[in-house]
């Protein structure tokens, strides 16, 4: 959900908006080293995906359901800096053309959203990845770890934000309970739609997993053919 | 590129505002936003001036004033959270209607209220009276990096294909009977979501390469 204009004083709101511009600037360059001219139209589709995906509705229980906030699977699937980039893209375009999110909270919204998730998922991401086997079929479970984690540490993001700035005098410790209880639950959401959605990506396209390329990097090519004693002679 | 989408906001009409250069009507979003944040919950009088002048810009952008209100539920969550406000605040308490309610936290919830309603206002005034193109344009006259104002003409320009794209999923899974109800259908749920990050992630690098094929070196007319 997008924090609209008014729970953040004003101070706070500039703030989180020099520190967004600054992230969505080194992801610009960082990103652009990575996929250098095509930039432009892969992160574009891939910030249209983002914002179709969240379209996408999973239901809980009678009635109730949810859809993913799509961070951590984005570091995941395209890479922290081009994860980063898409998700602000995305923000930045409901915040101006749907009027999704206040256009103060802009900033805020970078910061909790783009920012955090995408930095606490791949973050575990990585450090699960160097201590588990190096296996393909371990990519999701880094994956939906790191998702699991990234959500209530979004919320305890803006808890401390909302102790800085927050415009209402509520008591932080309730606050900080309520966001993490509600958020932990969304987490495990999360974090099975993200161990799902990996493992059906990996499945068909492994190669397209940012996330999965050095544990790729191990496989050799081997033709099999009828006859068994071929094989070691043309497998490169 | 492409021109009008459907689900965006824009309406379309003739006015003063619609006329207005995107990048003046986006600097005069923020300042007011910003002017509205910095105001203190008890200046009541200013929140009504904030109004008045909300009411006269759509009133000289003759988008119906309707178009607005039906497109504010964006705002219901917050809303919820404002209500509960005045029972969780601390400080002095106020009894109303027999309720203990802080009287800080009536305030605050007065004041959020407020703020984001004329937030949700003067975002809506502004996606509905620019073109997302002539946006693009403002922005890139406000000196965001190019390559972030490409990136947004590209998501607005395939947002409706890939939106289209998993309404047909929605429909191919309908269509064979499937109805998604509980966690036991997420597998399935998953595999569209899979599915449409692939043809998402290649129609990027189709259109990279139908772009090159065209003599693209990096710089893109807006």
């Amino acid at each position: 959900m997008h924090v609209p204009d008014g729970f953040f004083d004003a101070p706070t709101s500039v703030v989180t908006g020099v520190v967004a511009a600054a992230a969505v600037g080194v992801s610009l360059r960082k990103a652009r080293n990575e996929l250098d001219d095509r930039t432009a139209p892969l992160v574009g589709l891939v910030a249209a995906f983002v914002f179709a995906a969240q379209m996408l509705n999973f239901p809980v229980v009678s009635g109730t359901s949810g859809h993913l906030m799509g961070g951590a699977i984005a570091a995941v699937l395209v890479g922290p800096w081009t994860g980063v980039l898409c998700v602000s893209t995305v923000l930045l375009v409901q915040g101006l053309l749907f009027a999704d999110g206040g256009i103060t909270a802009l900033g805020t919204n970078v910061v909790l959203m783009a920012l955090t998730t995408v930095v606490v998922g791949w973050a575990l991401f990585r450090a699960l990845q160097v201590v588990l086997p190096k296996k393909t079929a371990m990519v999701p479970v880094c994956a939906a770890v790191g998702a699991f984690v990234s959500v209530p540490v979004a919320s305890l993001v803006f808890v401390a934000l909302y102790a800085v700035g927050g415009t209402a005098d509520i008591s932080i410790g309730g606050l900080a309970t309520a966001m993490l209880g509600v958020h932990t639950l969304i987490g495990i959401g999360e974090a099975a739609i993200t161990f799902l959605a990996v493992g059906s990506i990996l499945a068909v396209r492994p190669d397209l997993v940012y996330g999965a390329r050095r544990v790729l990097e191990q496989r050799e090519l081997v033709i099999k053919s009828s006859t068994t004693d071929s094989t070691t002679e043309v497998a490169a | 590129m492409g021109g009008a989408h459907g689900h965006l906001l824009h309406f379309h009409a003739h006015s003063a505002i619609h006329r207005a250069p995107a990048h003046l009507k986006v600097v005069a979003l923020l300042v007011f936003m910003i002017t509205v944040v910095a105001t203190p919950d008890d200046w009541f009088a200013a929140f009504g001036a904030y109004l008045m002048v909300l009411v006269a810009v759509i009133g000289l952008s003759r988008v119906p004033a309707t178009y607005i209100l039906k497109r504010m539920v964006v705002e219901v969550p917050f809303v919820l959270f404002a209500v509960l406000l005045p029972f969780v605040a601390r400080g002095p308490r106020v009894e109303v209607l027999g309720l203990s309610l802080s009287e800080s936290g009536l305030l605050a919830a007065f004041g959020l209220l407020a703020t984001a309603t004329l937030g949700v206002i003067a975002s809506l005034t502004l996606a509905a009276t620019t073109e997302p193109q002539a946006l693009l344009k403002g922005l890139e006259r406000l000196r965001l990096p190019t390559t972030l104002v490409q990136i947004m003409a590209f998501m607005i320009r395939y947002l409706s294909v890939v939106t289209e794209e998993l309404r047909r999923m929605h429909v191919a899974r309908v269509s064979r009977g499937f109805e998604a109800r509980n966690p036991r259908h997420w597998p399935v749920l998953a595999k569209s979501f899979g599915a449409l990050f692939i043809r998402s992630y290649e129609r990027g690098e189709r259109v990279h390469l139908a772009m090159l094929s065209r003599g693209y070196t990096g710089k893109m007319p807006l």
